[in-house]
């Protein structure tokens, strides 16, 4: 007979019920409790580390001798440098984002929609310069068009022009890769019906896959747009003396002229640009998230970490008659691979280049100890970096990856759901927040007491957690969202308890993601620049900072072993990279791809 | 080899001979001579051979997944082909390209442009052959008001029903006046009670604009209507090169 009124629990025998509820989630008390933690633990180290100290900056700016006080924002705005610096700020970040936008389709279209030998290196050489240490990139371009350089004669040694190259170089394969890994999830056919219903392959692009587009395009374009109006050693390295952003003119104010009302000001002033570009990429998102939705593709910074399938679809890749943009987009993959391969080797080249031809002296250099003014050589500095890197990279991918499973979940709750979003835009705000921003907040919070972390060894590592964990967290959400919830149901389901779901279901879709996140963290750390040049002292010095100081230096010599201590940089940042990457990428890898691509 | 191995009468019994080409003349409308396309290895559509005479509406019938889409795809220009050769009035479109082929693909889901109005959806194909403004827009209207849809010009594709989208879908493709029309499954994706409906007033409005057809479909009931039906067997799986 069967019972068709449902019949109270203790009619079933009591342990299998039990044994149901708990395969199925976590003791409710249990998960309360956890997630309290993973969720406090990264609240309370932005309140301490990055709300407090740019609080007390902006406080800095307004705050008079007896309350509020207007007049410095008055005396700074007042000045018509100001608003040269702002001008030159935006006016430099619009040009390169507009240059980065118009050539991610082109790019994009021959990467992420054609099929060739090849494909992956052209790809892989794109996404270099995004992981390079910025101080390595403004080398690479004053060796390039400075003094001696083998473009010299253009004469654009310093100023607008080799800063837009370089901010061009950093983003334009980080632009492409957002709009390639989006178009590769568009559905092709509504360009299709276009080219079937007369328009010619040009047209079709235009009309129908731009527009398509257009989400991550804008939310691609605000996130360069944002990393440009930012940018601090490429403007500082090759803006030359007089050329300055908003950016430099905080370092300048703080380290050179000390007047810190000001420097608080021009921070602020940096926060509110920022801010506007942070709410158009995140209204772009917003337009973007139906689409996303359908066709399971990433954009945004989500795009970093993760190849996507094209849902199956052989047409995507097979070479199709219906796309024909091919010698424009060719050409200006080309230009791209030049811009961002010219520097690099002239870098490598000159870095070998000594008074009796070339040499490996430059390199034999970095062990002397005593250049640039520091205590200790440019190869120890090195050493100092990667352990600095290295508690900044752990630090960074505890936190980012506790975030990322708060952020992943989708709470029932109204007010659980208000309280992720805000969690979720604090914790972007490091991402806006300028380097050199956070670096001078801690310089004016963290030297007393309660916590007084100014000759602290842990000051730097702190910092760099702090830039590197918007990236961690970028890296890792895509991929812990794409886990459908009903595999994990169907784990639990099957018998699997809790820990075992988690291992089963979400530790092996994430251990690529985390490994790539891994990775950035500490490329990140190992070369940030704006904000250890705040905070380095001669027994803390980093690479990166210690290169800059050698390029201060005179001398022809002192800027070849600063060439070297570039190349070593680089080779270091590389060296990570290219582990995560492929550590991962053997046969599973191409297992995995075919089964998202199954999944979508 | 041929794939396309059967034909029935369906509609107009005796119909077919007056339609079959004698040695020697030109074969009117479209012609598919032992059409091959393959996706790697795999062959989607082997050796396929049919043809649609003027302002007859012919119905492919298989199963799921034996390359009916990819030869529609193929006759549209957007599967290059490993074999065979593709004809209209006699002539090789090979060197064709899609958007001068003057064919119009109705899709399974519509397809519609998500950024475009419903109006300038339709309008979208006369706007590509180079029609001013005042003329695509009463021509476009027209063929709203004939799907039924009149007054739906401003609205938001994303707000249509299945049903209505695929009315939209279809005014699209016929406004450019295409020579041939191919329907891709143009109603699997409806609800059972709106397919007998709306394939009812494809095929008159496929009739009103006289224009012959290539109706793609599953469902035999929904190829009933066809005035010819060719069965296209399941997939010829791996062939060898």
């Amino acid at each position: 007979m069967i019972e068709v009124a449902p019949s109270p629990s203790p009619a079933r025998p009591p342990g299998v019920h039990r044994q149901g509820v708990q395969a199925e989630t976590w003791q409710p008390w249990a998960r309360r409790a956890g997630m309290a933690l993973v969720a406090g633990l990264p609240v309370t180290f932005l309140a301490i580390f990055f709300v407090w100290p740019v609080a007390t900056l902006i406080l800095r700016g307004f705050a008079g001798t007896s309350g509020w006080d207007w007049s410095g924002f008055a005396e700074v705005l007042s000045k018509p440098r100001t608003w040269r610096l702002i001008g030159r700020t935006v006016g430099q970040a619009a040009s390169a984002t507009a240059i980065c936008v118009a050539a991610s389709v082109p790019i994009a279209a021959l990467l992420y929609r054609r099929s060739f030998r090849g494909r992956g290196l052209l790809r892989a050489l794109l996404t270099v310069p995004f992981a390079l240490p910025s101080v390595v990139v403004g080398l690479a371009f004053r060796a390039l068009l400075g003094a001696g350089g083998p473009l010299a004669f253009l004469g654009i040694e310093d100023g607008f022009w080799p800063v837009l190259m370089a901010l061009v170089f950093f983003n334009v394969g980080l632009m492409a890769r957002v709009v390639g890994l989006f178009w590769v999830g568009l559905d092709p056919r509504p360009e299709q019906a276009a080219r079937v219903l007369g328009a010619g392959p040009w047209r079709a692009l235009l009309t129908v896959t731009v527009p398509a587009l257009a989400p991550a395009l804008l939310a691609g374009g605000s996130l360069v747009f944002l990393f440009c109006a930012t940018a601090f050693a490429p403007v500082l390295i090759l803006g030359g003396a007089t050329y300055a952003t908003v950016e430099t003119e905080i370092y300048l104010q703080t380290a050179q002229l000390l007047d810190l009302r000001a420097a608080s000001v021009l921070s602020v002033i940096q926060m509110a640009v920022v801010a506007l570009a942070l709410w158009f990429s995140s209204a772009a998102r917003r337009r973007r998230e139906p689409v996303a939705k359908r066709s399971g593709a990433g954009s945004g910074l989500g795009g970093i970490g993760q190849e996507r399938g094209n849902g199956g679809r052989p047409t995507a890749l097979a070479p199709s008659p219906t796309f024909a943009v091919d010698w424009p987009s060719a050409l200006v993959t080309a230009l791209a691979v030049a811009l961002i391969g010219a520097p690099l080797a002239n870098l490598v080249y000159r870095s070998l280049l000594t008074g009796g031809g070339l040499s490996l002296d430059n390199y034999l250099a970095l062990g002397d100890p005593g250049r640039a003014g520091l205590p200790y050589s440019l190869a120890q500095a090195a050493e100092r970096s990667i352990v600095i890197a290295l508690l900044a990279g752990a630090i960074a991918l505890t936190l980012g990856m506790m975030v990322a499973v708060v952020l992943s979940r989708r709470p029932r709750a109204p007010w659980a759901r208000r309280a992720q979003g805000l969690f979720d835009s604090v914790l972007m705000a490091p991402l806006g927040v300028s380097a050199v921003t956070v670096g001078f907040g801690f310089l004016i919070t963290l030297n007393r007491a309660p916590l007084n972390l100014r000759t602290s060894f842990w000051l730097i590592p702190l910092a760099q957690a702090l830039v590197a964990l918007p990236l961690v967290v970028r890296t890792v959400l895509p991929a812990l969202r794409s886990i459908d919830p009903r595999q994990r149901q169907a784990a639990a389901v099957l018998g699997g308890p809790p820990w075992r779901v988690f291992w089963d279901v979400e530790a092996r879709t994430l251990r690529r993601p985390v490994a790539v996140a891994a990775a950035y963290a500490f490329a990140v750390s190992v070369g940030e620049f704006g904000a250890t040049s705040f905070l380095a002292r001669p027994d803390t010095t980093t690479l990166p900072v210690a290169i800059y100081k050698l390029l201060g230096r005179p001398g022809v010599d002192n800027f070849g072993v600063a060439l070297a201590g570039a190349v070593l940089l680089a080779a270091i940042t590389a060296l990570v990279m290219a582990l995560a990457e492929s550590r991962w990428d053997r046969s599973p890898g191409l297992a995995k791809r075919t089964r998202e691509g199954a999944r979508a | 080899m041929s794939a396309v191995t059967r034909q029935d009468g369906a509609g107009q019994g005796g119909g077919d001979d007056a339609r079959l080409d004698g040695p020697g003349r030109l074969p009117r409308g479209l012609a598919v001579e032992a059409v091959t396309v393959r996706y790697g290895t795999a062959a989607a559509v082997a050796q396929a051979t049919l043809n649609v005479g003027p302002g007859e509406v012919v119905a492919l019938l298989g199963p799921s997944g034996c390359g009916k889409s990819t030869l529609l795809r193929a006759i549209s220009g957007l599967e290059p082909l490993a074999g065979g050769r593709i004809l209209w009035d006699g002539q090789d479109l090979a060197a064709v390209p899609v958007h001068k082929r003057g064919f119009g693909l109705m899709f399974q889901d519509g397809q519609l442009f998500p950024h475009l109005a419903v109006g300038p959806n339709v309008a979208y194909g006369l706007r590509m052959a180079g029609i001013g403004r005042a003329e695509r827009t009463a021509q476009a209207a027209e063929w709203l008001n004939l799907v039924g849809l009149s007054g739906y010009w401003d609205r938001d594709v994303a707000t249509l029903s299945g049903g209505q989208a695929q009315r939209v879908a279809l005014a699209r493709a016929l406004a450019p006046r295409p020579r041939l029309m191919l329907l891709d499954e143009p109603l699997s994706a409806l609800d059972t009670s709106l397919r007998a409906d709306l394939g009812a007033a494809v095929r008159s409005i496929l009739a009103a604009a006289d224009t012959p057809a290539l109706w793609v479909t599953h469902d035999p009931d929904e190829a009933a209507a066809a005035d010819r039906t060719l069965h296209l067997p399941a997939s010829p799986a791996h062939l060898p090169r």
